[in-house]
């Protein structure tokens, strides 16, 4: 499908996301950041066919190195998925914190310079990534949902539900290469 | 000459001492009032601005903004993407604050609107000495709590009134103006006009309300206002119906009082949509509440009305083609909404009637409410025979045809336009195969507002089907509400202040605003009985208050049947309409008042900080939607209180977010000694967009967190936080470091757990101030 907004009036301005192509941008954009935090929204517990969105958000943040922070209420799903190091933070506030170039990250140690997003509605990730491409010009973003979020800096097409998957299981492999 | 005024600040002779005397030819306004005035009578923008500042400096605005680019002069459009700034030098940052200013005149100007014509139309038909009364025979002596605090004033007649409207509609042109290309440049003076049309707001719906109570005989502050009926199952289709639509009650009004007046009442139904439903319900009532402002179209469509009648404010603009449709006519009411339909207010009301009902017109434009309640009540009864209830909602064989016909186009235009992203296509796949069971499952999430219809590349009547698809459960709403019971006594203020102010009552939650829900409306109804059952005392008002009476229990009850209305621990308070939202404000301020003592008197200022710090109240407007909905919460955050909306809300363009991580954010000045001293995120955000209710329900516990609160309250508060962060996250909270303050704020039975978590984030003892941002406030000598 065309890289076009889901929600057909959710048009942006004259700055719009690159489509990720192949979901080796995505790796590609892991390797080189020096700090990732992956957000997932309450909707990645959707199940897909091998596991849920969290399942693979989960498994592509601790390949990949990044951060992982659930919002709404879903850490206790993390948690039992034994990520102890998850933290839970309502989207709003991850919003309004990666926003800040001074902001030293969920453990201290520094600023993000690159926040993936999976599973928030559709129109609150459209509202974030909005305010970070705004406000945050140390931070690239990717979003990794099932549908173009013209917002980010990279970001899926609309896809079906089986090439997201598809996808989303690219990048976790190539990461857990990566890793290995 | 009316408005001739002698004010006399001070006069002192020896032989006359007079102060703060206020004459308007022939009335003396301040006669016995013990309160001084305070600082801030009528204030103008500017008068709290740094009010404004200091709570902006610590509920910083975190941008999200809806429009890269500024199109409103012709220079524009212009592209403001990331810190550029447009051909006026404006940026990003200000250009969201701005609109969100525009947005707040918007929504203040409608309810003041609809004061001025409330108030205009009740002097007219009662005179200007009516006196206003809310409750005087339960003891309610402060009539008008906002007023009194903002304008420095005690209304005690209707007449009374048009000098707070006058102020109102000057300041509301004052900042409209300050959005003009080439005005103000700074964002958070934008936001603190916000933060001013929202107050203003507030007491423009105020006086709607209390004139309305006042004159119309409306329950006064009844915790035991009856119980109407609610729900699309309660209308008896097999009578006359009309359909009243909006929030202006006069017209509603005289349609009952015809019916009574000609032996019809009981015979002709009554019934409306949105806040005109429930102001119709405390004039009478045995007139029903259909259900909030997204139940339109279906109502509509169901053919049920012959008749509907619309007055102002969250009418579907396509009201009359919908009408056409089912081959009823439409009766406009006001200026504010004339429909195209041509304005017969000076014509005869027989031939008004009858042109309507032998179908030479569509409907009217009737700017009398009487005129209008007169024609709409015998059009509904002479139109009912002819059109036999004719309904656009097809049978069910006609959704499985629908199904059939569907392309199931590859890029699901249908869903893509649908606000809840609902599987329509899912839906029709499963009707081709004669299944309509994914269909009804959408009703309950669907709000009703016909984009996926229009998205359709096959022009298939997608709501109407999804409605067709629901009969069983459209049978079944029959639900009851309480009835708006308007202000809150200053008895029950008494019985309750203290214990919310020290915390023992863990807080109020008021559950308000609008019906555009991110999944079903019964969510609402889920997150008040939670609080209820909690003993937290729950407000509600609008389409809010609808949607917590459409559900019912194991027991089959519906929450108003299962709480009482009284504002006390595990109360569920309907006060009315929107413009009734006053009341919960009003309920805040009567407990500085009456149990802090505190002067209200034009002393805003004092009383904000004094609420800010010590009221543990919170409001959720999980489907807010309206420019309304937008200055109702500004109105609250000048107060200090803390709004959370849903996750539609971040589209209001800005968050007012606190940084719990920053300690120099969380310092208030201990009030006994001077210093300044930390207090803790509390309550941690201004506004806030949840993502679940579950994290509405969380964060809620959390934001009634107040700097002031004992330890046996803090106790109380963190431990409702807790439980429900263990119940619905499944595990701990992460923050409690920054709320326990000492050992003591732990009850016994959790305090060996988390004591023990603390010290291992290093924790330390913190002192409980007497907190205030006001530097004035410091009790200290020299
Ligand atoms: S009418 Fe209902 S299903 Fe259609 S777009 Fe609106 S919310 Fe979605
Ligand atoms: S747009 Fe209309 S025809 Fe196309 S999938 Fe949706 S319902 Fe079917």
């Amino acid at each position: 499908m065309a890289a076009e907004p889901w929600q057909v009036a959710e048009i942006s301005g004259p700055v719009k996301a690159f489509v990720i192509q192949k979901p080796a941008v995505v790796v590609g954009m892991m390797r080189k950041a020096q700090r990732a935090v992956l957000v997932a929204g309450h909707l990645s517990l959707q199940r897909l066919k091998e596991g849920s969105a969290l399942d693979y958000a989960l498994d592509i943040a601790k390949f990949g190195g990044a951060d992982f922070v659930a919002t709404a209420h879903i850490i206790g799903e993390v948690k039992n998925r034994g990520y102890d190091n998850a933290y839970s933070m309502p989207a709003m506030d991850i919003a309004g914190r990666l926003q800040d170039a001074e902001w030293s990250g969920l453990d201290g140690k520094g600023r993000y310079d690159l926040a993936l997003f999976i599973g928030l509605p559709y129109y609150m990730a459209w509202t974030i990534l909005s305010g970070l491409k705004h406000r945050a010009t140390h931070l690239k973003t990717i979003s990794i949902d099932k549908y173009y979020q013209p917002h980010a800096t990279w970001s899926f097409p609309n896809l079906t539900e089986q090439a997201w998957e598809e996808n989303l299981k690219a990048v976790k492999e190539a990461l857990r290469g990566v890793r290995r | 000459m009316e408005n001739i005024r002698i004010k006399v600040d001070k006069v002192k002779t020896p032989s006359l001492h007079l102060s703060n005397l206020e004459i308007t030819l022939g009335k003396v306004l301040e006669e016995e009032w013990e309160e001084k005035m305070g600082p801030t009578p009528f204030p103008t923008s500017t008068d709290l601005r740094s009010w404004d500042h200091k709570l902006l400096q610590k509920y910083k605005p975190v941008y999200l903004p809806y429009c890269d680019v500024c199109c409103l002069c012709t220079m524009g459009k212009c592209d403001l993407t990331s810190g550029k700034r447009g051909a006026c030098g404006l940026d990003i940052w200000a250009q969201q604050s701005r609109i969100v200013l525009v947005a707040c005149c918007i929504g203040a100007s409608t309810h003041v609107g609809h004061a001025r014509h409330l108030v205009e139309y009740l002097i007219n038909r009662f005179g200007r000495d009516a006196p206003i009364d809310i409750g005087s025979k339960v003891g309610v002596e402060i009539e008008a709590p906002v007023t009194r605090l903002v304008c420095g004033i005690k209304p005690k007649k209707l007449g009374d009134l048009e000098e707070v409207l006058s102020y109102l509609e000057r300041e509301i042109v004052q900042l409209l103006a300050a959005t003009h290309t080439g005005q103000e440049g700074d964002n958070i003076d934008f936001e603190s006009k916000v933060f001013h049309a929202g107050m203003i707001d507030q007491v423009g719906m105020e006086v709607a309300d209390i004139a309305q109570i006042s004159a119309l005989g409306y329950p006064k502050a009844d915790p035991e206002a009856p119980l109407v009926e609610l729900g699309m199952g309660t209308i008896d289709s097999s009578k006359p119906m009309v359909l009243v639509i909006g929030h202006n009650v006069p017209p509603a009004a005289h349609i009952i009082d015809y019916l009574q007046d000609h032996g019809l009442m009981g015979k002709v139904e009554v019934a409306g949509i949105c806040c005109t439903a429930h102001d119709l319900t405390r004039y009478n009532p045995k007139a029903k509440i259909v259900g909030p402002l997204s139940w339109q179209l279906r109502f509509i469509r169901s053919g049920v009305p012959d008749v509907i009648v619309v007055d102002e404010q969250c009418i579907r603009t396509d009201v009359l083609k919908e009408a056409q449709a089912i081959k009823a006519p439409v009766i406009a009411t006001t200026a504010k909404d004339c429909q195209g339909l041509p304005d017969l207010t000076k014509e005869d009301a027989d031939e008004i009637v009858k042109r309507i009902v032998e179908g030479q017109i569509p409907g009217a434009l009737i700017l009398k409410p009487e005129k209008a309640g007169e024609v709409a009540a015998r059009v509904a009864t002479l139109i009912a025979p002819k059109r036999m209830k004719f309904k656009v909602i097809p049978d069910v064989s006609v959704v499985i045809e629908w199904g059939k016909r569907c392309a199931q186009c590859k890029d699901t235009p249908c869903r893509r336009a649908c606000p809840n992203d609902l599987p329509i296509p899912e839906a029709m796949d499963a009707a081709e195969k004669g299944d309509i069971s994914k269909f009804a499952l959408l009703y309950d999430l669907c709000i009703g507002c016909g984009r996926c219809e229009h998205a359709c590349t096959n022009a298939a009547p997608i709501h109407s089907l999804i409605v067709a698809s629901a009969q069983k459960q459209i049978r079944d709403e029959k639900f009851y509400v309480r009835s708006g019971r308007g202000a809150v006594q200053d008895v029950e203020i008494r019985r309750v202040g203290g214990p919310i102010v020290l915390g023992e009552i863990p807080g109020v939650i008021a559950l308000v605003g609008c019906s555009n829900y991110p999944a079903s409306g019964v969510e609402v109804a889920q997150i008040a009985e939670e609080f209820a059952k909690r003993r937290y005392i729950v407000v509600t008002s609008g389409c809010s208050a609808m949607s917590i009476g459409m559900y019912r229990d194991e027991e089959g009850k519906t929450i108003y049947e299962t709480f009482p209305g009284s504002f006390d621990a595990g109360g569920v308070t309907n006060v009315g309409s929107c413009v009734a939202n006053a009341h919960i404000a009003g309920a805040a301020i009567k407990i500085a008042s009456i149990f802090a003592k505190r002067s209200l008197r034009g002393n805003y200022e004092e009383i904000a900080d004094y609420i800010h710090n010590r009221v543990g109240a919170v409001g959720i407007a999980w489907g807010a939607m309206s420019q309304k909905a937008a200055a109702i919460a500004s109105g609250f955050w000048r107060l200090g209180v803390p709004v959370i909306v849903g996750p539609h809300g971040s589209k209001y363009r800005r968050m007012l977010l606190g940084r719990s991580d920053r300690d120099e954010d969380w310092m208030v000045y201990d009030a006994r000694t001077g210093e300044k001293v930390y207090a803790g995120p509390c309550p941690e955000h201004l506004f806030y967009a949840a993502e679940t209710k579950e994290e509405a329900m969380v964060m809620a516990a959390k934001l009634v967190m107040r700097a002031n609160d004992t330890a046996k309250g803090r106790a109380i508060k963190l431990s409702h936080y807790i439980d429900l962060h263990k119940k619905f996250y499944g595990v701990a909270p992460s923050d409690l470091h920054l709320f326990v303050r000492s050992e003591s704020d732990l009850s016994v039975t959790i305090r060996e757990e988390v004591m023990k978590v603390l010290k291992e984030k290093g924790w330390k003892e913190k002192p409980i101030p007497d907190p205030t941002l006001l530097p004035r406030m410091i009790r200290k000598e020299g």
